[in-house]
C-alpha cells in the first residue's frame, strides 16, 4: 500500500498541497459509501462538508429574506448574499460584483442572455455561431430564438481530433455573426476549446461571445477579463456547490443595456398599474426571492476550490486524465472518443461488443459510477455516429486508484460478455 | 443480485447474434421505437395475414438487453394471433415491472417461460425500458405505425 501511494504521489505536481485522499475525507459521501468509485463529476460534483454544513449553519444563524427587512437578521442575510456575489465576481475576476447575476444554473444563464440580450439586439438574418461540441443547453435556447426572431444558427465543426476546428470556425465568421456561444470544455469528450482565440476571432467581426463554463470552472482557473468574453455562465452543482444555483457573468455595459426577462419582486424600483420602473443590474435580472442559501453555498464552494488552489486542481485533473488515457488505451477493445485532442477531466470511451448501457450496469455492480448515454449532446453523438458512449469524469477527490478500479470493471465486463474483443 | 441473473447466456447470445435482424421487404405494419434517454433505436416490421403475424423482423441499435428482448420477441410472436401477441406483452410487462405477471392461456405458457430470462431486469429499474422498447414498438406498429414512438419509462 505504501509503495502504491508513493508511486501515485510521483505523478502529482505538488503533493504537499494537493492530496486527493485527504480531500476525499472532506466529502461525507465517501465516508457513507466507502467503496464508491465516483466517476460522474461532469454530471454533478459531490459536496464537501464545508458546503453541506455551511448552508445548514447559515439557515441556523443568519437566514431571512434579502433586500427587504429593516431588521438586523435580514440585513445579515442580505450582507451574506451580496458577499457571495462578491466572492463569485472575484472567482471569475469580473470587474465588479454587479456583473454577476445569480441564476438557477448555466442553462438559465444562457436562456437569460437569449431572451433578454438576444431578443433586444438580434434581427432576422443575424447569425449565432455554436459548435458541434455543445450541450443541449447551448443549442436549444438559440433554436427557440431562431423560431421567434428568424435569426440563423451556424454550427462550427469539430476536427479530426474531436476538438473545435479553429480554422473552420474562423471561416464561418462574418459581418452577420452577432454572437458566438460556445463551450469552454466539452462535456462529452473533455476537449478544451481554445476560447481566448475564439473570443479574439469573434471580436474581430464585432460579435459578442458567450462561454459555457460548466465543465471548465471546476477544472481550470477562469479569468473572464483575461479571456475578454462578453458573457460567461456556469452551474454551482458541477463545482462542488448546491444544485439550483449558478451565475451569469456579463460585462456591465451589456447588462445595463439589456431589458428584464422575468418580472416580479426585487427587480423593480417602483410599481404602479400605469407604469413600472426597474432596478439596475444585477437585481433587474433577479425577479422574486432568490436562492439565498444556494448563492451562499456557491460562494462556499468556490472558496473551497480556491483553498485547494485552482492551478493545483487543473494539474490534478490533467495528470489523472493522462493516467486514464494511457491505462484505458492499454486495454484491448477499448476506444477513446476523440483521442489526440487536448482533454481535461472527462473521457468518453467505447468497449467493442458491449453497449455503454450494459457497461454502466456492470460497472455499477463494481461500485463504479459512470455516465452512459448521449450526455445531453445528441448533435455531437450524431456527428460522431455513436448512439451512446460511456464517460468517466474526475473531480478533486478522484484518484488513480479510481481509474484502476474502472479499468478492472472494464475487464470484468469483457469477461462477462465472453471475450467479445477477441 | 448477481449480474449473471441479468446477463444470462441466452441474453448474451441473442444480444450478440440477434434473430430476425433484417428489414422486411413488404411489411404490412412497421414502427420506429426510440428511447430518448439512452439513444436506443429499434424498428419493428410485421406482415400480417388476417389476424396472424406471418412475418416479423427488426433492426436497430441498442444494448444487449434491448437487442436480446427484440430478438426473443420476434421469435415468440411469429405465427401468433394479434390477441395472443397482446396477451404475451401483458404478461411480459408484468414480469419485468412487478411480481404479478398476468396469467397466460395454456397454449402460451411455454412462450411466457421463454421470456423469463429477461425477468432479471426487474432488479435494475434503469434498464426495464431497455427490455420493453421492442414490445412497445410492436404495439405501435400494430396500432398503425406512424412517427417514432418515444418509449414509456416504466
Amino acid at each position: 500500500m505504501t509503495m502504491l501511494l508513493e508511486h501515485r504521489a510521483e505523478t502529482w505536481p505538488d503533493t504537499t498541497t494537493f492530496d486527493p485522499l485527504a480531500i476525499r475525507r472532506q466529502f461525507p459521501i465517501f465516508g457513507r459509501n466507502p467503496g464508491l468509485v465516483f466517476l460522474d463529476t461532469a454530471a454533478s460534483a459531490q459536496k464537501p462538508r464545508a458546503v453541506i454544513d455551511g448552508v445548514a449553519e447559515f439557515y441556523r444563524t443568519d437566514y431571512a429574506n434579502v433586500h427587504r427587512g429593516v431588521y438586523g437578521l435580514s440585513a445579515r442575510s442580505t450582507a451574506r448574499f451580496e458577499a457571495a456575489r462578491e466572492t463569485v465576481a472575484r472567482f471569475l475576476n469580473a470587474a465588479d460584483p454587479s456583473e454577476i447575476v445569480f441564476v438557477r444554473g448555466a442553462t438559465e444563464g444562457i436562456n437569460l442572455v437569449a431572451q433578454s440580450w438576444g431578443a433586444a439586439f438580434l434581427r432576422p438574418g443575424d447569425q449565432v455561431v455554436v459548435s458541434e461540441l455543445e450541450h443541449h443547453s447551448n443549442i436549444v435556447p438559440w433554436q427557440m430564438l431562431r423560431q421567434r426572431l428568424g435569426i440563423e444558427l451556424v454550427v462550427a465543426p469539430i476536427g479530426a481530433d474531436g476538438g473545435l476546428d479553429l480554422a473552420a470556425f474562423e471561416r464561418l465568421l462574418g459581418p452577420r455573426t452577432r454572437l458566438v456561444a460556445m463551450t469552454h470544455l466539452a462535456n462529452v469528450t473533455g476537449h478544451v476549446v481554445p476560447v481566448a482565440e475564439v473570443v479574439r476571432l469573434a471580436h474581430v467581426q464585432g460579435a459578442k461571445v458567450l462561454l459555457d463554463g460548466c465543465q471548465a470552472v471546476p477544472r481550470l482557473p477562469v479569468d473572464v477579463r483575461a479571456l475578454g468574453c462578453d458573457f460567461y455562465v456556469f452551474s454551482g452543482h458541477k463545482c462542488y456547490g448546491p444544485t439550483g444555483i449558478g451565475a451569469l457573468y456579463a460585462k456591465r455595459a451589456l447588462l445595463d443595456a439589456m431589458p428584464p426577462w422575468q418580472g416580479g419582486g426585487d427587480m423593480i424600483r417602483t410599481v404602479s398599474f400605469a407604469e413600472t420602473t426597474y432596478q439596475d443590474a444585477p437585481q433587474r435580472f433577479e425577479a422574486g426571492t432568490p436562492d439565498i442559501s444556494g448563492a451562499i453555498g456557491l460562494a462556499m464552494a468556490v472558496d473551497f476550490m480556491d483553498s485547494l488552489g485552482r492551478a493545483a486542481i487543473r494539474d490534478h485533473e490533467a495528470a489523472l486524465t493522462r493516467y486514464a488515457e494511457v491505462l484505458l488505451a492499454e486495454i484491448p477493445g477499448v476506444t477513446l472518443v476523440g483521442a489526440g485532442g487536448h482533454r481535461l477531466g472527462a473521457l468518453s470511451f467505447l468497449v467493442d461488443g458491449i453497449h455503454p448501457h450494459d457497461l454502466a450496469t456492470i460497472f455499477d455492480q463494481h461500485d463504479v459510477a459512470v455516465r452512459a448515454g448521449h450526455h445531453c449532446a445528441q448533435p455531437l453523438m450524431d456527428r460522431l455516429d455513436l448512439p451512446a458512449t460511456a464517460r468517466a469524469s474526475f473531480g478533486v477527490y478522484s484518484t488513480e486508484g479510481d481509474v484502476d478500479r474502472l479499468a478492472e470493471a472494464i475487464r470484468a465486463a469483457q469477461r462477462l460478455f465472453g471475450a467479445a474483443t477477441r | 443480485m448477481d449480474l449473471r441473473d441479468l446477463y444470462q447466456d441466452i441474453i448474451l447470445d441473442h444480444g450478440r447474434s440477434p434473430r430476425n435482424f433484417r428489414v422486411l421487404a413488404a411489411p404490412s405494419h412497421f414502427a420506429h421505437g426510440h428511447n430518448p434517454l439512452c439513444g436506443d433505436k429499434v424498428t419493428i416490421f410485421l406482415r400480417l395475414e388476417g389476424e396472424r403475424i406471418a412475418e416479423v423482423s427488426f433492426e436497430g441499435k441498442g444494448c444487449a438487453i434491448s437487442t436480446a428482448s427484440a430478438s426473443l420477441m420476434t421469435e415468440i410472436v411469429l405465427n401468433k394471433t394479434l390477441a395472443e401477441a397482446e396477451a404475451l406483452f401483458g404478461h411480459f410487462h408484468g414480469t419485468v415491472t412487478s411480481d404479478t405477471a398476468s396469467e397466460l392461456p395454456d397454449a402460451l405458457v411455454e412462450d411466457g417461460e421463454r421470456l423469463q430470462p429477461l425477468a432479471g431486469v426487474k432488479a435494475y429499474p434503469a434498464r426495464v425500458k431497455c427490455a420493453t422498447l421492442a414490445w412497445h414498438t410492436l404495439e405501435a406498429a400494430l396500432n398503425g405505425g406512424g412517427p417514432p414512438v418515444p418509449v414509456k419509462t416504466e
